[in-house]
């Protein structure tokens, strides 16, 4: 695609942050004012944000398009570079070369991963804002920092060089934290605050010293034995003209990976390539912002401290965030270290999925048990990237956009609740159908998605998971001693689905305690029906979870289209 | 060697400048009006920054790079690692005097901007000294001004305890550092750094441990500047002790200068191919530095988490910040040293700008409530949104968070770092700023959640300070995003000197 020229997604990362700065210059009392910008920049960026997706549904879909193009190469036949069929999916692009001298662009684009995730990222945003109107303190500083925060998991998606992709990725924690530690709940705030902080950044910047390293690789890589291919993929289009054998081009990284630039043995082992050595700083690095265990430890406790709409970015969008990251500068970049230690990390993503759903059935407050929820439903993420396949790898990237929105409706649910009920311990909760009508129904809605309910979005993703899960026994071998580990992947499919069953169990449990059963009139007298602003968030968020699940291909086929790239790079059909 | 005073005056024309200015200041602090007096700050702020644009004029001629082409008898080296220091220390200085100019006691006086141009004279002089003479005449006519400044506030007894134990120790310091000097000078017969190299290169007859300890004296000297680890003791008083605009000048101009006097006295007398009696002399001082580097880092960082008084936090920041820095330094070794020369380089000129930050935002609310507590920090956001946003924006600068430039700053150290091979000191170094970043949003986080008791007094900021603290922000933002470019490859030219 062509790199020149505007591209919306610029618009999407400076309108908020514009917003932000302005929202922070206004004068404090005028609380209409904030609101205002605060939701047209919103609703702009979301607006934007539709209309890159659907830009990109077509660009996938159209006569000719990605998919024809895919479909075309694999009836060619031969050798699939992973690194051209990436550079072919991008769409959107912009390019303005930052540090000409160390390769560093503000390179912008989406592919099929990333433009579901663009898209929920607007709904999160604009649900956010809504959620927040009636915020009493400070309301001016909370709509800054959201912007701003909003900006920078936008910049993670949209990243097309490994740098900015960082930059973004510091950018979105500062916002984050002092969102929590002003807004959140008084009891936990601080301390969650603080420590979901230090997670994610020791995770980070550990991968940051790999990405150095993969920086000083592929440059060495490109300057010598790959000089050849250097010059033949920018004669073909694959790397922009201007090009430096070191950059930070995630095309280019992925160029290097693929011609095995990262294949030298390191530290003087036989066997230990930078690559596989590498693999787990990258990969892990990010995954801990996706909660894979054993560093899930932040999550919970820093969902249940944040306010509501910062509970629901981060659930909802920040977690895909590290999934994305993990997934991009992970296993796109280090394809050889990921079939090293993704058979492995397989088993972690199952401690997650029935771990996860096991504590989410012990809590009695309402917001730990979507705490925990998430960390269980994200685990199929990273399985599903474990699998390696197209079939599970796709269920992934679809179940990153469904538990998002679901997760974002569930918080939503949570703090209407507890901002009428005042307490979130769910046995004293009770009968709040009757007077919460839309509420009880939205929680419905998640509870059923997230249990797989078939016509509604989870069902599409995570099935999908399990029969990828199924069928890698047969494509991935993992040896441990005399086991034949990777025969009992059909166990993995057996536990987690059982850990859906779990899964289930805590969806009826809150449901019925809280949304059915006797309703105490004395003590929640003044709880109300919801206002016009909360309609508009459950809306936004439940709708979608309806329309993927009756209606896959609104997605699905573009998200598959993205993850064939990767497919090609793992080196498996 | 014949002396062409045209071709050669422009390496010290901002030398002669600023001399210039001194005398200047002097006079007008003597027999001027009362309201040429109240301009002082301004004079002597916009002459620094006019002498600034100075360096940027005259650019060196590549052909003067070399060290054969030493210039004023070999004393001084015309390159643009000199420039791009030059241009830093100056600047520094300006806004030093801007930012003191409402301090009580302190900007009051005109004797104080006498003493600020005097002591960037004497960092101008570092940033280009080639010969041990100059290097040592250089190095204290900074760290005089500079024990000076520390105990301005004569009638306090901490300025005073301050100033005292920065001289105890300074002057202990450099009497150690002139010894390996001397000591240099009895081995090769020259004072002239690249004549020591040349001597030294031509095999020398003395013992191989005492041309070791000569340079670990030296070592010795620079890690007092810089307040590196074991030579810090002096750090968390004088921070402490010294009027917040001073302390912000000693912050920045001595670590600057020095840097950069390090830098160009390990690559010029201890090359890479230089090898006495069967031992690599650069494996020696690195592996040396590494170490001084990983203790500072540690140490400043975990201390700084202990601390109460946000002077004495930031004063073992400092010293953490040096830690960083010796990274690049460390760096050094290798063929190619460029990156580790632009990393230093623009980790300093960033490191100058937000730590004025920081400390001018500190000045205004120290003057306001007379009070140095983090705690009392509470509410800063409440009291004055614009003091409390521009102190977070240097905070995290220092702690390295996008945009604001640490985190380029940062970054190019690391790259440097693992450029030169140094994966594990580059882990280090990574887990060292978690640790930093730790206090740093604790302090943020005062200002912006916790409630204080006079939440509702607000903190005014007078206009021309406004500006300048807005505009050393804006600076620091830039250098963070549009302006990383420019100045980054600036500082790598840097190498081309060495």
């Amino acid at each position: 695609m062509e790199a020149t020229g505007f591209s919306i997604l610029t618009a999407i990362i400076f309108i908020p942050i514009i917003a932000g700065v302005v929202i922070l210059f206004l004068d404090r009392k005028n609380r209409d004012l904030v609101r205002g910008i605060g939701v047209t920049a919103a609703a702009a960026v979301l607006a934007l944000s539709l209309a890159v997706y659907f830009g990109y549904d077509n660009f996938v879909k159209a006569e000719g398009g990605l998919i024809d193009r895919q479909q075309a190469l694999l009836e060619a036949g031969g050798e699939l570079s992973g690194a051209q069929m990436f550079a072919d999916a991008l769409a959107f692009e912009q390019r303005i070369v930052w540090v000409q001298s160390l390769g560093i662009a503000y390179h912008v684009g989406v592919d099929g991963v990333s433009a579901p995730m663009v898209l929920l990222t607007g709904m999160v945003a604009v649900a956010g804002v809504l959620i927040s109107w009636n915020i009493q303190d400070r309301l001016r500083e909370f709509m800054a920092f959201f912007m701003f925060l909003v900006a920078g998991v936008y910049g993670v998606f949209i990243a097309v060089d490994l740098f900015l992709l960082f930059f973004f990725y510091e950018l979105a924690i500062f916002p984050m934290y002092l969102l929590i530690a002003g807004w959140g709940w008084v009891k936990l705030r601080e301390y969650a605050a603080m420590k979901l902080t230090l997670y994610i950044l020791v995770g980070s910047v550990f991968a940051l010293v790999g990405a150095v390293a993969m920086y000083f690789a592929a440059g060495a890589f490109f300057t010598g034995a790959g000089a050849e291919v250097f010059q033949a993929a920018v004669a073909n289009g694959i790397l922009p003209p201007d090009s430096g054998a070191y950059s930070w081009s995630i095309l280019q990284f992925t160029l290097a990976a693929e011609h095995g630039a990262f294949a030298f043995d390191i530290l003087g082992i036989e066997g230990l390539s930078f690559a596989r050595f590498w693999f787990p700083f990258m990969f892990m690095g990010f995954g801990v912002l996706a909660g894979i265990f054993p560093f899930h430890n932040w999550s919970p406790d820093g969902h249940v401290a944040a306010p509501t709409a910062v509970s629901m970015i981060h659930a909802g969008v920040l977690m895909k965030v590290g999934a994305f990251a993990a997934l991009r500068a992970g296993m796109q970049l280090l394809p050889d270290g990921a079939e090293t230690h993704l058979p492995w990390m397989v088993f972690l993503t199952l401690i997650n999925v029935v771990y996860g759903a096991l504590i989410a059935f012990r809590q009695r407050d309402f917001k730990y048990v979507i705490g925990f929820s998430s960390v269980s439903h994200m685990g199929l993420v990273s399985m599903g990237w474990a699998t390696m396949n197209l079939t599970g790898m796709t269920g992934a990237g679809l179940q990153m956009f469904s538990h998002g929105a679901m997760t974002a409706l569930f918080f939503g649910v949570v703090g209407m609740v507890y901002d009428r009920a005042h307490t979130r311990d769910i046995p004293s909760l009770g009968g709040f159908m009757k007077v919460m009508p839309w509420v009880g129904v939205a929680f419905v809605i998640g509870g059923l998605t997230s249990m797989g309910m078939p016509g509604l979005s989870g069902f599409i993703a995570e099935f999908p998971i399990f029969q990828g899960m199924w069928a890698a026994s047969e494509q991935i071998t993992l040896q441990f001693g005399a086991f034949q580990l990777s025969n009992y992947y059909s166990v993995i499919v057996i536990l987690s689905a059982l850990g859906i069953v779990i899964t289930a169990a805590y969806v009826l449990r809150v449901a019925g305690q809280v949304f059915f059963g006797e309703f105490d009139a004395e003590r929640f007298h003044d709880v109300g029906n919801i206002q016009m602003t909360d309609r508009i968030v459950l809306i936004l968020l439940g709708a979608p979870l309806i329309i993927i699940g009756i209606y896959p291909p609104i997605m699905a086929p573009m998200i598959e289209s993205g993850i064939r790239p990767l497919i090609a790079l793992l080196g498996g059909g | 060697m014949e002396l062409d005073l045209w071709a050669q005056l422009p390496s010290v024309l901002p030398e002669v400048g600023v001399t210039a200015l001194a005398i200047l200041v002097l006079f007008v602090d003597l027999y001027g009006s009362a309201g040429a007096r109240r301009s002082l700050p301004s004079i002597a702020a916009f002459g620094m920054a006019l002498l600034a644009l100075v360096p940027l004029v005259w650019q060196p001629d590549p052909a003067l790079y070399t060290s054969d082409a030493q210039l004023w008898g070999g004393m001084v080296q015309y390159d643009p690692l000199s420039q791009i220091f030059k241009v830093m220390l100056l600047l520094a200085g300006a806004v030093t005097c801007l930012m003191a100019a409402g301090d009580k006691g302190v900007g009051d006086k005109g004797e104080f901007y006498l003493i600020v141009i005097i002591a960037t004279l004497g960092g101008l002089l570092m940033s280009s000294a080639s010969d041990l003479i100059l290097v040592f005449v250089a190095l204290e006519t900074l760290s005089i001004p500079l024990y000076m400044l520390a105990s301005f506030r004569r009638g306090d007894l901490r300025s005073a305890e301050g100033g005292m134990k920065y001289f105890l120790y300074g002057a202990f310091a450099s009497a150690i550092m002139l010894f390996g000097f001397s000591l240099l000078y009895g081995f090769t017969g020259s004072t002239n750094l690249a004549g020591i190299a040349a001597a030294l290169g031509g095999g020398v007859n003395d013992s191989i441990i005492a041309i070791m300890a000569a340079l670990v004296m030296v070592i010795v000297g620079f890690g007092f500047k810089i307040s590196a680890v074991p030579f810090h003791f002096w750090t968390p008083d004088v921070y402490e002790g010294a009027p917040t605009p001073v302390t912000a000048f000693v912050s920045v101009s001595s670590k600057a200068a020095s840097f950069v006097l390090l830098v160009r006295f390990l690559t010029a007398v201890f090359p890479v191919d230089l090898v006495i009696g069967g031992v690599i002399m650069q494996d020696f001082w690195v592996n040396l530095l590494i170490v001084v580097s990983i203790i500072s880092m540690t140490l400043g960082n975990v201390v700084a988490l202990r601390q109460s008084n946000i002077k004495r936090l930031l004063a073992y920041s400092s010293i953490a910040q040096a830690g960083y820095t010796l990274i690049g330094v460390v760096a050094l070794q290798g063929a190619d040293d460029s990156l580790a020369v632009a990393s230093v380089s623009f980790y300093m000129f960033m490191y100058i700008f937000t730590n004025l930050l920081v400390f001018g935002g500190l000045i205004l609310f120290i003057a306001a409530t007379d009070s140095e507590e983090i705690s009392d920090l509470a509410g800063l956001n409440r009291r004055s949104p614009w003091l409390a946003l521009f102190i977070t924006i240097g905070l995290l600068s220092l702690g390295g968070i996008p945009p604001a430039a640490g985190f380029f700053g940062k970054f190019f150290l690391f790259q440097a770092a693992v450029h030169a091979n140094l994966i594990g000191l580059a882990l280090i170094a990574v887990t060292n700023a978690i640790i930093a970043l730790y206090y740093y949003l604790v302090v943020i986080k005062v200002m912006y959640v916790d409630v204080g008791a006079d939440d509702d007094v607000p903190i005014g900021i007078p206009r021309a300070y406004g500006w300048s603290l807005g505009i050393t922000a804006v600076v620091v933002l830039l250098l963070g995003t549009i302006a990383v470019t420019p100045i980054y490859n600036w500082a790598g030219l840097g190498a081309a000197g060495l």
